[in-house]
């Protein structure tokens, strides 16, 4: 095959994988049609269900980049014992079948599970709970960060880091200042993947959290319920998830400069 | 060279793609698709294991309503069995679905952990007990309803206060007690039998009961129309199949 024929076949490939990916995407909004989605975000119930997805996706967000930004930096600057053992570990939720992730969480912070008991004695509800679905996505979506962060302080180079040391910077002021700026696309593309899935978390928060609305009942949950009865209503919230998860997805691009989306690693 | 193994390559695998598309989306014609409610999962699952051969009968099982979308969104299996007689009579009215029948009847009951202390509705009605209920959407969910409206007032809001969750289909609602997530909740006593021994069942008096009919029916353009009517003969009064759905807890449609 020459050249060209490769050329070809390439843009054949291309093109066929993107209409395969877009035209579900755009069905949403050629069904749906401008004035229903706006009828769409005029229904209570509707707006109750994004506002959940919205607020439990953030606070997992807070807590994913709260803990995986120092874990990452670590995992990529020290070289130890298990080190590859524990990067498997916590990517492990990446593989396992989201309605598994339910049944797991279930078992170890349930109210027969492995720590059942002690959040018991500790007040803490999480199943049926708001927190239970934070729980949940942060479960989920937590390796599409992690990962990534990895990877993008890998590529920070160990001599600015050194560098930084050498002219007196505490480990903590050189991970601010010096490894985060570097990292920064590596890190938002790792945000953006991390909350896209958050956004669309629906077997773990079902399993785990349960469904009811405006307690633990998530967009994608809310859509599942009423995709039964009312197909065109469903299609319509899916249009405004998608719309917002789309418009957020493209300002965390825009932050990166135009590169926040580029994967590294 | 190597441009043209790669071209090669990705040639092959769109090559692939669509074959693997292609291959999932036909229907064997010997193959029977039955679309279930869920509560019909484990007499279904006898009936069709003892009564035809091995693999031939695929059966998907979840909320009614749930599988009259799909058939409504151009699903099609060759037969339909719903919790309810409304989902089969509205696919009827939209020329889906031939008429269907009546096959079986169920009773609803209060299902509670196996070593719970609740005895009664009473003790449902108490602050803190976590209850879990069909969505309004799929009929145990509707039926429940029905029950908790019969009630006096006191206790049906009583009751309604602990609803925690609302579960797509019946199984999700028995799985929420097994795994200790929720201390009672409202299923057919056709699901505690199946729950086998996990979950124990407290009736509810005949004055709360709804009419819980079960209706099947042969999809219009079943794919396999002729082995879908002796799949549904098989579950009418006198059918092959009528010893399962006993077996399993249900009572006769007349």
């Amino acid at each position: 095959m020459g050249r060209r024929a490769f050329a070809l076949a390439s843009f054949v490939a291309l093109a066929l994988l993107l209409v395969f990916v877009a035209l579900p995407v755009v069905a949403i909004f050629t069904h749906t049609g401008p004035a229903r989605l706006i009828d769409a975000l005029g229904d209570h119930s509707a707006r109750e269900a994004l506002r959940l997805s919205f607020e439990t996706s953030a606070i997992a967000m807070l807590v994913i980049v709260g803990l995986g930004t120092p874990a990452a930096y670590l995992l990529a600057t020290k070289s130890f014992r298990g080190r590859a053992a524990i990067l498997t570990l916590i990517e492990l939720p990446l593989i396992i079948p989201p309605a598994v992730a339910g049944l797991a969480l279930l078992a170890a912070f349930g109210p027969n599970g492995i720590l059942g008991s002690a959040l018991d004695d500790a007040g803490v509800e999480l199943v049926f709970q708001t927190a239970g679905v934070v729980v949940a996505l942060t479960f989920v979506a937590s390796p599409f960060y992690v990962r990534q962060a990895v990877a993008a302080f890998a590529g920070v180079p160990g001599s600015m880091i050194e560098a930084s040391e050498q002219l007196g910077a505490r480990p903590l002021r050189t991970l601010v200042s010096v490894a985060v700026p570097v990292a920064r696309p590596g890190l938002l593309a790792g945000f953006s993947l991390a909350l896209g899935r958050a956004l669309g978390e629906f077997g773990a928060t079902l399993m785990f959290a349960g469904s009811f609305p405006g307690t633990t009942q998530t967009a994608p949950l809310a859509i599942f319920a009423e995709f039964n009865t009312d197909f065109t209503g469903a299609l319509a919230l899916s249009a405004v998830l998608i719309a917002l998860a789309g418009a957020l997805l493209l300002s965390v691009k825009l932050a990166a400069g135009g590169r926040g989306l580029g994967v590294q690693g | 060279m190597r441009g043209g193994v790669r071209g090669l390559a990705s040639t092959l695998a769109i090559g692939l793609l669509i074959g693997a598309v292609a291959g999932c989306g036909g229907s064997d014609p010997q193959q029977l698709r039955v679309s279930a409610a869920a509560s019909l999962r484990s007499a279904f699952g006898n009936y069709a294991a003892a009564a035809f051969p091995d693999g031939q009968i695929q059966q998907s099982f979840a909320g009614s309503d749930q599988l009259a979308a799909q058939i409504e969104q151009g699903a099609r299996p060759d037969v339909y069995a719903s919790a309810n007689t409304q989902y089969p009579d509205q696919l009827y009215e939209k020329g889906l679905l031939d008429k269907p029948v009546v096959f079986a009847r169920n009773r609803l009951v209060l299902a509670v952990p196996a070593d719970s202390d609740i005895r009664s509705l009473e003790d449902v009605a108490r602050p803190g007990v976590s209850v879990v209920i069909g969505d309004p959407n799929v009929p145990i969910g509707s039926y429940t309803r029905e029950v908790l409206g019969r009630l006096p007032k006191s206790e049906s809001s009583g009751i309604l206060d602990n609803v925690r969750s609302q579960e797509p289909d019946v199984t999700s609602i028995i799985g929420k007690l097994t795994q200790g997530a929720a201390d009672a909740g409202f299923v057919y006593i056709t699901d505690v039998r199946a729950a086998g021994g996990a979950v124990r069942a407290i009736q509810l008096p005949d004055s709360l009961q709804p009419e819980v009919a079960y209706g099947i029916g042969v999809l219009k353009d079943a794919p396999n129309p002729e082995l879908a009517r002796r799949f549904v003969q098989g579950v009418e009064p006198g059918g092959s199949g009528v010893r399962y759905l006993h077996q399993a807890g249900f009572l006769p449609p007349g």
